[in-house]
C-alpha cells in the first residue's frame, strides 16, 4: 500500500511536469486554430509550418529566426569549447584553494537569475559600446555557456593520469605539441558534452537573448515565439514548431547522457 | 671537475617546498652504465631528485651535469634522458604500437625507421602480438613494458625510473625485476632507479644510494650497503638487524649485551659509546650453553617460510632477533656466538641531546623557542648558551598541551633494551629520547624537562 502511494506520488510529478510540454505535443496535431480544441488528428499545422518555412524569408521572418538561432547557437557553443576548455586546465593547475575559489566562482553565473544577467549583460555592452545584434547576442551566449563547458571537461582533468603530460614532454614533444597530442584528445570527450551542452543552452535562452540582441530587430526563436504570442494568440503553426524543438533538445539531452554513462563504465573497468 | 667515466654529476643540489627542506646539499656521480638506485622511505627526497634529473622540477640551488654539459634550463623534451613513470602514463587514446612511436614521430624519423625500431622494442619487452592492442586492456605488466619500451626506443644515455614495479603484485615485481636486470645489462646504458623497497634495490642496483630527510646517508654496493652501515638508520632501513648500544673499549674489544666481544673494528678509541649492529641471521644460536658468549630465553618464534625468526631475551637483559634454519622452543634457554667479522661498529651519532639556548630569567632557559625551568645558573638574561640534557631525562605528557613543548613522534629505533625515539618539534632541532614505553609513529606528545636535568652551559663569545 505505502509503496503504490509512493508510485502514484511520482507519477504525479512527472505528470505535472510534463503536461505542459504534452499539451502542446497533442494539439500541434489537430486542424483546430483555438488551442485546447480536439478537431481530430491532422498533420495539417506540421504542412503549414514547412510551407511557411519555405515560402517566406528575410528579415523578420520565422525562417530567418531559426537561422540566427542556429548560426549564434554553433558559434557561442565552439568558442565556449575553446574557452572552457583553456580555464578548466589552467583552474586545473592551482593549488587547491585558489581551485576551490575559481571553482566557485565559475558556478555563481549558473545560478544567477537570467534576467540579471541579460540587464547587466545589456548595459555592459551600451556601456563598452558592442554592436548590437549578432555580435551583442553571441558575446552574451558565449559568457553563459563557458561555465557548463568547463564543469563538464573538469572531471576529464581529474581522470586524466597528471604524467601522461609529463610523459610526452619527456618524449621530446614541446608544451604546445604535448597539449594537442596528449591532452586534447584525452579531454575531447568532456568537450564533445561541453559543445553540445553550451549549444543547447544557447538555443533554449531566452532572457538574455531579449535584452542583449538591441534594437536592430534581430530574432532568435525563443524571441520570435515570444513576440508572436503577445500579439494576440500563439500562432498554431509554432505547435509544432515547439513539438520539434522538444525533440531535439530531448534527443541532445539523451546523447550527452549516453555518452556519460559510458565514460563512467569505462572509468569503472 | 667530472671524472672520467661519469655521465651523471650533481653538485649541491638543494631544493626546498613550502620552508620544507626536500634536498640538502646533494652530491652524487654516477658513471656510465652503471645501474643506480635511489632508496629512501617515503618523503626522503628520492623522487623529487629524480624528477630535478628528468627537468620536472628546478632546484633552488646546484647544479646537474650530463657528460660535463650543465643541464639548468633545459627543458625535459631537449634532455638526452628518458622517464619510466610510476603508474605508466601510457597515453589512453592511442595503441600499443603509437605509444612506442610516439617520440619518434615527433623526431620525424621516416616511417620505415620508426617501424623498425618500434618492432624491435616490442621483440625486446616481449610485447611482440600486442602491437594493435588497446593500453587499457593490457594488465599491469604488460603496460609497465609498453611504458619501458616507449622510454628506450629513443635509445636514452641515460634511463630514469620512478618506482616503476610499485603497482604490481608480488610475484610480477620479481620477474620484471629480473628483466630489468637483463635489459640493462643487454643495453650497457645507465639507469637511474628510484625505490622505497630495500630488497629491490638490492637485487637490481650496481650502487646504492640511501637517501633520508633530503640527504644522502651512504653510497655503496648493495654488499657494502648490508654489511656496512655507516649509521643506524641505515641499518634499521635495509634488511633486519639489532641495533645496540655498546663501548668501544680498545681496538678489536668491544663491549655489549652485558659481555665483551672481539671485533675487527679499530680506531674509535678507548672506552667510546658506540651504536653496534648485528645481522638476526648472524648469531649462532644452539642448545648448549657451555661454550657460548652469552644466553638467552627464547620468547618466540615464528616460521617465515626459509628461516625461524625468534626474539630472545639475553642473559643481559636484551631482546635480540635471532634468524636461524632451525627452531627454538619458547622458554628453553640457548647459548649463542656472534664472529668478530659480523660485528658492525658505529660511532654513535649522539649522546645527548644538545641545543642552543638563551637565558630568559634566573631560573629557566629558552630553546627551540620554548622557555624550560632549570636550576639556578646566575646567568644574565640574554646570554646564549648550549644546554644538553640526556635522552633518559626527557619526559613524555600524552597531551601536547601538557608539555612545554609540542611535537611528534617522528621515528623509532629499537636498541635491544629501550627504544631511541626521534620526536619532532616545530622549532629548528628534534629532541631524542630513550625510553621503555611503547610510542607510536605520529603520536602527538608534549615535552617537559626535570629541572635537576638540564646542563646549561654558558657559551663562550669571541669577541
Amino acid at each position: 500500500m505505502k509503496k503504490l502511494f509512493a508510485q502514484l506520488y511520482v507519477w504525479l510529478i512527472l505528470l505535472l511536469l510534463y503536461a505542459p510540454i504534452f499539451f502542446i505535443v497533442i494539439f500541434s496535431f489537430t486542424e483546430s486554430r483555438v488551442l485546447g480544441n480536439w478537431t481530430g488528428f491532422s498533420t495539417e499545422l506540421y504542412g503549414n509550418l514547412f510551407h511557411n518555412l519555405i515560402q517566406q524569408t528575410g528579415t523578420g521572418t520565422l525562417t530567418a529566426a531559426i537561422w540566427n538561432t542556429l548560426i549564434i547557437a554553433l558559434v557561442a557553443a565552439s568558442a565556449s569549447t575553446i574557452l572552457g576548455t583553456v580555464s578548466a586546465i589552467g583552474i586545473f593547475n592551482m593549488n587547491a584553494r585558489r581551485k576551490n575559489a575559481m571553482m566557485f566562482l565559475n558556478n555563481i553565473p549558473m545560478i544567477n537569475p537570467d534576467v540579471i544577467t541579460g540587464v547587466s549583460l545589456f548595459l555592459l555592452f551600451i556601456f563598452l559600446h558592442v554592436a548590437q545584434g549578432y555580435t551583442s547576442v553571441t558575446l552574451a551566449h558565449i559568457s553563459i555557456c563557458t561555465p557548463y563547458v568547463l564543469l563538464s571537461v573538469m572531471p576529464r582533468l581529474y581522470q586524466m593520469n597528471p604524467n601522461t603530460y609529463e610523459a610526452a614532454l619527456d618524449l621530446g614533444a614541446t608544451p604546445s605539441q604535448a597539449l594537442w597530442k596528449v591532452m586534447i584528445p584525452q579531454l575531447r570527450p568532456g568537450m564533445i558534452s561541453g559543445f553540445i551542452l553550451a549549444f543547447t543552452m544557447s538555443i533554449d535562452d531566452f532572457a538574455v537573448t531579449f535584452f542583449t540582441r538591441g534594437t536592430v530587430g534581430l530574432d532568435t526563436l525563443s524571441t520570435y515565439i515570444y513576440t508572436d504570442a503577445r500579439k494576440g494568440g500563439l500562432t498554431p503553426e509554432l505547435r509544432p514548431l515547439m513539438t520539434l524543438i522538444f525533440a531535439t533538445v530531448l534527443v541532445l539531452l539523451i546523447v550527452i547522457n549516453i555518452r556519460q554513462r559510458r565514460s563512467a563504465a569505462i572509468q569503472k573497468n | 671537475m667530472s671524472k672520467e667515466n661519469s655521465i651523471i654529476s650533481i653538485e649541491h643540489l638543494t631544493k626546498t617546498y613550502g620552508g620544507k627542506v626536500v634536498l640538502n646539499d646533494i652530491n652524487l656521480e654516477i658513471k656510465k652504465g652503471e645501474f643506480v638506485t635511489l632508496l629512501g622511505p617515503s618523503g626522503c627526497g628520492k623522487t623529487t631528485l629524480l624528477r630535478i634529473i628528468g627537468g620536472f622540477r628546478t632546484p633552488d640551488d646546484g647544479v646537474v651535469r650530463m657528460d660535463g654539459k650543465d643541464l639548468s634550463g633545459k627543458a625535459p623534451n631537449e634532455r638526452p634522458l628518458n622517464t619510466v613513470f610510476q603508474r605508466y602514463a601510457l597515453f589512453p587514446h592511442l595503441d600499443v604500437y603509437e605509444n612506442i612511436a610516439f617520440g619518434l614521430k615527433l623526431k620525424h624519423i621516416p616511417t620505415a625507421e620508426i617501424d623498425r625500431r618500434v618492432r624491435k622494442m616490442l621483440k625486446m619487452v616481449s610485447m611482440t602480438d600486442y602491437e594493435d592492442r588497446d593500453v587499457d586492456s593490457l594488465s599491469g605488466g604488460q603496460q609497465q613494458r609498453v611504458a619501458i619500451a616507449r622510454s628506450l626506443v629513443n635509445y636514452p644515455e641515460v634511463l630514469l625510473l620512478d618506482e616503476p614495479l610499485a603497482a604490481l603484485d608480488l610475484k610480477m615485481r620479481k620477474d620484471m625485476q629480473l628483466e630489468l636486470k637483463e635489459l640493462h645489462k643487454n643495453l650497457g646504458i645507465t639507469f637511474i632507479y628510484v625505490t622505497h623497497d630495500q630488497e629491490e634495490a638490492l637485487t637490481l642496483s650496481d650502487t646504492i644510494v640511501v637517501l633520508n630527510e633530503g640527504r644522502i646517508q651512504q653510497i655503496g654496493t648493495p654488499a657494502d650497503i648490508y654489511n656496512e652501515p655507516v649509521n643506524s638508520f641505515v641499518a634499521d632501513f635495509i634488511g633486519e638487524s639489532n641495533i645496540l648500544c655498546g663501548t668501544m673499549i680498545e681496538d678489536c674489544k668491544v663491549s655489549f649485551l652485558g659481555h665483551e666481544f672481539e671485533c675487527v673494528d679499530k680506531g674509535f678509541g678507548n672506552n667510546v659509546p658506540v651504536d653496534v649492529v648485528i645481522r638476526p641471521e648472524d648469531i649462532y644460536i644452539m642448545k648448549q650453553t657451555d661454550h657460548a658468549q652469552f644466553t638467552g630465553t627464547v620468547k618466540s618464534c615464528i616460521f617465515k617460510g626459509v628461516h625461524y625468526e625468534m626474539f630472545v631475551d639475553t642473559d643481559g637483559g636484551n631482546e635480540i632477533m635471532v634468524q636461524d634454519y632451525n627452531a627454538f622452543e619458547v622458554g628453553s634457554t640457548v647459548g649463542m656466538i656472534i664472529k668478530p667479522f659480523d660485528i658492525q661498529i658505529m660511532k654513535k651519532e649522539r649522546v645527548c641531546n644538545s641545543f642552543e639556548g638563551v637565558i630568559d630569567s634566573p631560573e629557566s632557559v629558552e630553546i627551540l623557542g620554548a622557555s624550560f625551568p632549570c636550576k639556578a645558573h646566575g646567568l644574565e638574561n640574554g646570554t646564549s648558551v648550549k644546554v644538553e640534557i640526556d635522552f633518559k631525562d626527557v619526559e613524555r605528557q600524552d597531551n601536547q598541551e601538557d608539555g612545554i613543548l609540542a611535537g611528534e613522534v617522528h621515528f623509532i629505533l629499537y636498541k635491544g633494551d629501550h627504544y631511541h625515539i626521534t620526536v619532532r618539534t616545530d622549532g629548528p632541532a628534534d629532541f631524542f629520547v630513550d625510553t621503555n614505553d611503547v610510542w607510536d609513529k605520529g603520536d602527538l606528545v608534549g615535552i617537559t624537562l626535570n629541572p635537576e636535568n638540564i646542563r646549561v652551559i654558558p657559551v663562550r663569545r669571541d669577541e
